[in-house]
């Protein structure tokens, strides 16, 4: 088989993987379909959140509240996991030790909850300025998106725990390898919401 | 014999693609990279109107998003039609949606002479 040839979008297994490979077709793209259809939800989000802008009610406006170096910090924490979880979906397509894989996979969870635990520092930091969700529309919506992209990175900690779990107990068979593939996807995905979040949101709204 | 050889011809063909991708990350994390850097830069040290800006923010959001499908979730042209079809037409949905109710909200608020300004 050509290495051009596709099964799913984004990184595929390829050959070497035989039934693997042919398993991940219909998982991949059924993903794809729930990535897509996220990223329409996240989309109406964004678009509450623009048009809630000036209604600040009288209370802390994003000059008030938003500060650029955390979030500059938290956006290279992000990118960084995502190029690492790149070299874990390398060491698994071509078939590195399974340490290597699982060391990337590691460095990439410390990212994340290095990630998650600037954010919270951030919503703690804006509370204590009076920036609470009940305080004004802008508040609730900023609080309404910005989480909401919280949540996700939580949710994907928790799959990785559980991939790692599952490398532990079963080894590198379909269901752990397809997983391994579905989360890098979720991940990768995630960060290019953080960009349209530390743009539309941070960057715009202290410019 | 035959299928030794042909055993490392495979094996030659998956080093150069694993060199193929890992290049492709170095790209990715490079470009987004500068991507990030350069308006974190210009917002932080102000050195443009807000308008234009604003402008430039955009854009290279933009840029890095097309960055990180190109690089990171291996999208490209070489895609199998349907699965091409799946993203363009989610962006083309994302578009009418978010776009529309800006317009709309944007428009509600200038006739009811509410404090809106895009």
């Amino acid at each position: 088989m050509s290495p051009q040839s596709f099964k799913h979008p984004g990184l595929n297994l390829g050959a070497a993987h035989g039934e693997d490979d042919d398993a991940a077709e219909t998982v991949m793209f059924g993903f794809w379909v729930f990535l897509m259809s996220d990223t329409i939800l996240f989309g109406m989000v964004f678009a509450t959140y623009v048009t809630s802008l000036h209604g600040t009610a009288g209370g802390p406006g994003p000059r008030d509240l938003y500060d650029i170096k955390s979030v500059f910090f938290e956006t290279l924490l992000l990118l960084a996991s995502s190029f690492t979880f790149g070299m874990a979906s390398l060491a698994l397509k071509y078939k590195h030790s399974k340490p290597r894989l699982i060391g990337w996979m590691m460095v990439t969870l410390v990212l994340g909850v290095a990630f998650l635990a600037f954010e919270l520092h951030d919503f703690g930091a804006m509370f204590a300025k009076g920036g609470v969700p009940s305080r004004s529309g802008f508040l609730s919506a900023f609080f309404d998106l910005v989480p909401l992209h919280g949540l996700h990175v939580t949710a994907g900690c928790i799959w990785l725990v559980s991939l790692l779990g599952q490398i532990a107990r079963y080894g590198l068979d379909t269901k752990t390898k397809l997983g391994i593939m579905r989360l890098a996807l979720f991940w990768h995905f995630l960060d290019i919401i953080w960009i349209a979040i530390f743009s539309v949101v941070y960057l715009a709204g202290l410019a | 014999m035959n299928e030794q050889t042909h055993n490392i011809e495979t094996q030659s063909g998956r080093c150069r693609e694993e060199r193929k991708e890992f290049r492709s990350y170095m790209w990715g994390i490079g470009l987004a990279l500068l991507l990030t850097l350069v308006p974190f830069a210009l917002v932080h040290w102000a050195a443009m109107p807000r308008i234009s800006l604003l402008i430039v923010i955009g854009a290279l959001a933009l840029i890095q998003m097309l960055v990180h499908f190109r690089f990171f979730l291996h999208i490209g042209l070489r895609q199998k039609r349907e699965d091409l079809q799946l993203i363009v037409f989610s962006a083309l949905l994302l578009t009418i949606m978010v776009a529309g109710t800006i317009w709309i909200m944007a428009s509600l608020a200038t006739r009811m002479a509410m404090p809106w300004q895009p």
